[in-house]
């Protein structure tokens, strides 16, 4: 599925002209313009490019600390919202009640038994109990997702990296219900009240759409590692899968790594030195 | 035709205007879920569809159930459903109206929803639904209205509606197959993943939908002076006699697979369903009434002396839909969920705002039936009189 910045803008002014007719409509409508113009695929000299990205988590370097910052990283550079942040009262004066189940995240923490949950009986899992790992969408290979999505707002670049476009999102999930690694989150709220501080390079969402790691394309475009990467460390790193002499290939061809459900087929991109 | 439904008693009226009333307080409830969002329902990360999705399920079955009518009557020239086969016909339309009103308040973004028409992608599941969803309710709409007009004029049907009633067949299978789809093709989703889910689904749609046509016909005889004919429900009863079991056997079959090949990830669903986990037990008593409702019924249907009961019939029919609706909506919904892909337990219950938008839906749904039957047993009674 090619997607060029005329076309995406192409699909959200039919979107756009859709629900023009209506003024009432309109004005729910422009709530959602508080995005920063961001392009799909910019074309710029010094882009990060790659046949087909892969991520490489090393597992015995990982610590909370590390974690944390991974996490805090991702947070501030998408604008994730947290619901413990306390939003303003007086710009937002009535507010829902928070519900932590609605949370919203694209890189968390999870204890090895429920990040690999099919491997949780291995004699392996005793030494990793209880052990933390970072999760986040694979960019797989097959993404159950794309096929699931039934407006094309999830999609996967040629180069491996599986997008959404939060425009066209209806919002039906069928995408939550389709990944079989969790990774993916539904703004059942307006996120802006609990977004601590803005990043004015990234566009904030509007209530009722799917989001989750976009492989932080936007950086790969300007030439910048995705944010996690940058705060890891040296935990996590990314490349070229499909280039033997990337260092992530390196990686995987030098220590024993595993992915998070292989035996369902849809070949995840994220490989954990264990 | 139409004027037909604006002359009726006062008893008509006042059940016109209860359901009114309850449209008015369901769309009070969505017009707050529009404006801040579906966090005021019950769903979660884990569990991202709901209520809504549940009862949009268990509709489509009913929906696809009137085909039950339409194979004997078209079919097999079975002559006792004659009189019955537009009542099937118009269940349905109401049916579906519901389904797609729930797949609405169900959306994030709504007012995007002909995105899907715009960008239609032959890969997702949920665009075919929406395709045979909506021919099926056209169908039905042009099929039972040319038919109920045509016995008002007491003329047979024009010739042209025959393909279309032969077309509706295999339609109806299909929304309900096309609808397990949307769910046994999803890797990861144990509860879900199984070459037998729309079977089952059409098997529990066979017993459902006949049963609230017989309900239905019970209302009709009572409210007017048309009667279905006991023939005919003689005949549904053993429909939905053979569909259940059907629908318990298939239920049965998941379970053994999942606890004779001992598999964790294929009983974890069962267990959280049936027993709980770690103390999250909301579904328990939910599934054990759905598998007592199922049986009682089956006991009920399959004794003749039960089954030929008069004033039994309707409690039976009752428990059916009970047993099926519990089954194959909050089960299938919390089964597929819970635990979750990570294996987590988050447990899911629909808040009252929820309720409420799910209670306007049918309201909706019942008004849409309420008038076509209305038209459809004026007509009768006009032939008959
Ligand atoms: S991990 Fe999930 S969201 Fe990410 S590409 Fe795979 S299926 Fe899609
Ligand atoms: S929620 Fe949005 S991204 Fe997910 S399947 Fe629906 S339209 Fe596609
Ligand atoms: S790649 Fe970017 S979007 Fe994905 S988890 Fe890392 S920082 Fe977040």
């Amino acid at each position: 599925m090619k997607k060029s910045r005329r076309n995406f803008l192409k699909a959200a002014g039919v979107t756009a002209l859709s629900i023009g007719a209506a003024p009432a409509i309109k004005a729910v409508s422009a709530a959602e313009s508080h995005t920063a113009p961001h392009a799909v695929e910019m074309k710029r000299k010094d882009a990060l490019k790659a046949k087909r990205w892969g991520m490489v988590i090393d597992a015995r370097k990982l610590n909370d600390e590390i974690a944390d910052k991974v996490v805090k990283a991702c947070r501030y550079a998408h604008n994730i919202p947290d619901f413990h942040h306390e939003p303003d009262k007086k710009k937002y004066p009535d507010l829902k009640p928070v519900k932590f189940n609605q949370e919203i995240k694209w890189i968390w923490e999870e204890e090895f038994e429920h990040a690999f949950p099919d491997k949780e009986t291995d004699f392996l899992a005793e030494k990793f109990r209880g052990l933390s790992f970072l999760v986040t969408c694979n960019h797989c290979k097959h993404p159950p997702c794309v096929q699931a999505c039934p407006t094309q707002a999830t999609f996967k670049r040629p180069d491996g990296i599986v997008m959404m476009d939060y425009h066209r999102c209806i919002g039906c999930r069928f995408c939550m219900a389709a990944c079989p690694f969790g990774s993916r989150s539904f703004n059942f709220r307006d996120p802006r009240p609990f977004i601590e501080k803005f990043n004015p390079d990234y566009p904030t969402r509007t209530r009722g759409v799917v989001e989750k790691c976009d492989f932080c394309a936007e950086r790969l475009a300007k030439g910048e590692l995705p944010a996690c990467v940058e705060a890891s460390e040296g935990v996590i790193t990314v490349g070229d899968l499909e280039n033997p002499d990337s260092e992530i290939r390196k990686l995987i061809d030098s220590n024993f790594t595993i992915k998070r459900k292989q035996e369902l087929g849809t070949d995840p991109s994220v490989y954990y030195i264990m | 035709m139409l004027e037909i439904a604006l002359k009726g008693s006062k008893k008509y009226w006042v059940w016109v205007i209860i359901l009114l009333a309850a449209m008015a307080v369901g769309a009070g409830a969505y017009i707050d879920q529009f404006t801040h969002g579906l966090t005021i329902t019950g769903m979660s990360r884990d569990v991202s569809w709901g209520f809504y999705i549940a009862n949009f399920t268990y509709l489509v079955g009913v929906a696809a159930g009137g085909v039950m009518v339409a194979i004997p009557c078209y079919l097999h020239d079975y002559k006792k459903f004659h009189r019955i086969t537009v009542l099937g016909e118009f269940l349905a339309i109401a049916a579906l109206v519901m389904c797609l009103l729930f797949i609405v308040v169900d959306l994030g973004q709504p007012i995007r929803l002909f995105n899907v028409l715009l960008h239609p992608t032959p890969h997702s599941m949920l665009f075919w639904d929406m395709c045979v969803l909506n021919g099926y309710l056209f169908l039905n709409i042009i099929i039972g209205w040319n038919v109920l007009e045509s016995e008002r004029n007491q003329v047979p049907h024009p010739k042209w509606v025959t393909p279309l009633i032969y077309i509706s067949i295999p339609f109806a299978i299909g929304i309900h197959t096309v609808t397990a789809y949307l769910y046994c093709g999803l890797p990861g989703r144990e509860y879900w993943l199984s070459a037998i889910l729309a079977p089952r689904f059409l098997a529990s749609a066979f017993a459902a939908g006949p049963a609230c046509l017989i309900l239905l016909c019970y209302i009709v005889k009572k409210v007017s002076k048309f009667d279905p004919g006991w023939e005919a429900m003689q005949t549904l009863t053993k429909i939905i006699c053979y569909a259940l079991t059907t629908n318990v056997f298939f239920f049965l079959c998941e379970v053994f697979k999942a606890y004779y090949s001992n598999i964790p990830g294929d009983k974890s669903h069962f267990n959280y369903l049936f027993f709980g986990i770690n103390g999250h037990n909301g579904m328990v008593p939910w599934m054990w009434t759905s598998i007592i409702c199922m049986f009682i019924g089956i006991f009920l249907l399959i004794v003749p002396a039960l089954r030929n009961n008069k004033t039994l019939l309707p409690f039976t029919c009752i428990i059916v839909i009970i047993g099926t609706w519990i089954d194959k909506s909050l089960g299938m919904i919390s089964g597929g969920f819970v635990p979750s892909l990570l294996d987590h337990v988050t447990e899911y219950s629909p808040t009252g705002e929820e309720l409420v938008v799910t209670l306007g839906v049918y309201a909706t749904g019942l008004l849409v039936l309420t008038i076509l039957y209305k038209l459809a047993t004026t007509v009768k009674e006009e032939v008959r009189g």
